[in-house]
């Protein structure tokens, strides 16, 4: 446990701005462990960037990097996305 | 839209001599722990760094072994990409100039590696000369785990997750492997005096 | 969804370290309990901080309140709590967060477990719940320092019953005749307030990440479904 860990919740603000819906209610497939979870209960960390990590395996699944005008989304670590839209 | 400026707001900010202060960096006494997952707590007795890939033989230090190489103290300015830059930070470590001496390769470049998976990617020669250091201890004292304890590369020329925290070891490669933040947004060369912060700066 | 131009109506002091300030933010969308905003401070050089903080009131046109507690070393809070006047502006940008939002239409029973600061989103909750009217089971175990830095304290003396019970636990000191708990949130704590897992509540945690993580814990141990205890974390000393 870090103490400095927060919940996918902290970055709701980033997410709807790039993709315009809610997405921490979002459902992501790790693709490590395969295990599913709600966006707003990834495991995240500011580092440079932000990452979002699997909270059963701790695997990378979302990184967040912005410069104010551009927001560069990674998701190496997710297998699917699911939206409601 | 230009932001709104709110009155009075100054932030934990000091005042500091331009010249040493890169462009869009705010100097900061606090040392901010900033991280790209958990904190990984490996016991001593399971340290090693490595020296691996493009080389003609592997090295490998345990912790008693590393320590008792030649370490020397640093005094430096770093600069995070998140915009502070702490000024006059004192460390001690080895070179990384000892760490390769005497080992053959052709590599061009080089991949620190750490526990929990983080790599970074660097040119050799910004790693040679007296420009970078495996550091284990800061401001006179062990380097703690949130920092990147036992011990972290320090790079202080170019922004500072080149410094990567927790390693175990370089990779020398032929080719440039860009590393965790290079491939998702940063920049891969990271030259702080050319505010080289993201991709196509 | 953008930054919003937010003006402070008033700040008022709810503890020795806690104030509540109130926005008036023209074109506000209206928000769900629970949700929170982005702050962003610019300063005269460009400099700029930005730090999430939940929505402590009920949706009212343009108004937004936001309870903050100021951090010794903080760099935003210090300026929220000390430096603003009515009059004054800052940039929000929200609502934000529909992973820990409770509306009275979920229904119950609810379990809210706050650690200082962290009940501002459940208050949030409690407050949505006040103005529906609705009697829904909803049980907060709030954690604080002491009895003096109970946040919200009298609105919640007078919010009790109706389905409502407030249970404190003061863990560093307590006024004198003090009958109630005096330690950190536990197992057997929250096996003594409940509900019980079989009644299937909707829990959510929220305060202080340490706090948060052994309190989660707790509750997944004693029989809760994991994903139906909804965490908020603060990060190491609440946000900042």
């Amino acid at each position: 446990m870090d103490a400095l860990m927060l919940d996918g919740n902290a970055v709701a603000g980033i997410l709807q701005e790039v993709f315009a819906v809610e997405m921490t209610t979002a459902i992501g497939t790790c693709n490590r462990c395969g295990g599913t979870d709600r966006v707003g209960a990834l495991h995240v960390f500011r580092g440079a960037g932000i990452v979002m990590r699997c909270p059963h395996c701790d695997n990378a699944l979302v990184t967040i990097v912005e410069d104010g005008t551009r927001v560069w989304i990674g998701f190496a670590g997710v297998r699917t996305l699911q939206v409601t839209v | 839209m230009s932001p709104i400026v709110s009155r009075g707001f100054r932030g934990r900010r000091d005042g500091a001599p331009n010249d040493r202060v890169p462009p869009g960096q705010y100097v900061t006494r606090d040392f901010p722990v900033l991280s790209a997952g958990p904190t990984p707590h490996r016991p001593l007795e399971l340290w090693d760094f490595s020296i691996v890939g493009e080389v003609d033989e592997p090295r490998r230090w345990t912790w008693e072994e590393f320590r008792a190489l030649p370490s020397e103290e640093v005094t430096v300015d770093i600069h995070c990409v998140t915009k502070w830059s702490k000024l006059d930070t004192v460390w001690q470590g080895v070179s990384v100039d000892t760490l390769l001496d005497g080992v053959e390769t052709a590599a061009e470049y080089v991949v620190p590696f750490s526990d929990g998976g983080y790599t970074t990617n660097l040119p050799l020669e910004d790693v040679t000369g007296g420009k970078a250091w495996v550091a284990f201890a800061y401001d006179g004292e062990p380097l703690e785990p949130e920092h990147g304890g036992p011990a972290r590369m320090l790079v202080p020329h170019l922004y500072f997750w080149k410094s990567a925290k927790w390693v175990r070891g370089l990779r020398l490669s032929a080719i440039d492997e860009p590393g965790f933040w290079e491939v998702n947004g940063y920049h891969n060369y990271g030259d702080p005096w050319q505010e080289q912060r993201y991709w196509g700066d | 969804m953008n930054w919003r131009v937010a003006e402070v109506v008033n700040v008022v002091p709810e503890t020795p370290r806690v104030k509540t300030v109130a926005f008036d933010v023209p074109g506000w969308p209206g928000h769900r309990a629970g949700q929170h905003v982005d702050v962003r401070l610019t300063a005269e050089d460009g400099y700029q901080a930005q730090r999430s903080y939940s929505i402590a009131s009920v949706p009212d046109g343009t108004r937004v309140e936001l309870t903050v507690e100021r951090l010794e070393d903080g760099e935003v809070s210090p300026y929220l709590t000390d430096g603003l006047r009515p009059g004054d502006r800052i940039e929000l940008r929200g609502p934000v967060g529909g992973y820990f939002v409770w509306e009275p239409s979920q229904g119950g029973p609810l379990l809210l477990v706050a650690g200082g600061s962290g009940v501002v989103p459940l208050m949030a909750m409690i407050r949505a719940r006040a103005v529906a009217g609705s009697d829904i089971d909803a049980r907060l175990l709030f954690s604080s320092r002491s009895w003096e830095e109970v946040i919200y304290r009298g609105e919640l003396e007078r919010l009790g019953g109706g389905g409502l019970t407030v249970v404190h636990t003061l863990t560093r000191s307590q006024p004198p005749g003090w009958a109630g708990y005096a330690r950190r949130v536990d197992a057997e704590m929250l096996v003594e307030v409940g509900p019980s897992p079989s009644r299937l509540p909707g829990v959510y945690v929220c305060g202080p990440t340490p706090f948060v993580e052994a309190v989660a814990e707790a509750l997944v141990e004693l029989g809760h479904e994991p994903h139906r205890v909804r965490t908020e974390r603060f990060g190491p000393t609440g946000g900042e």
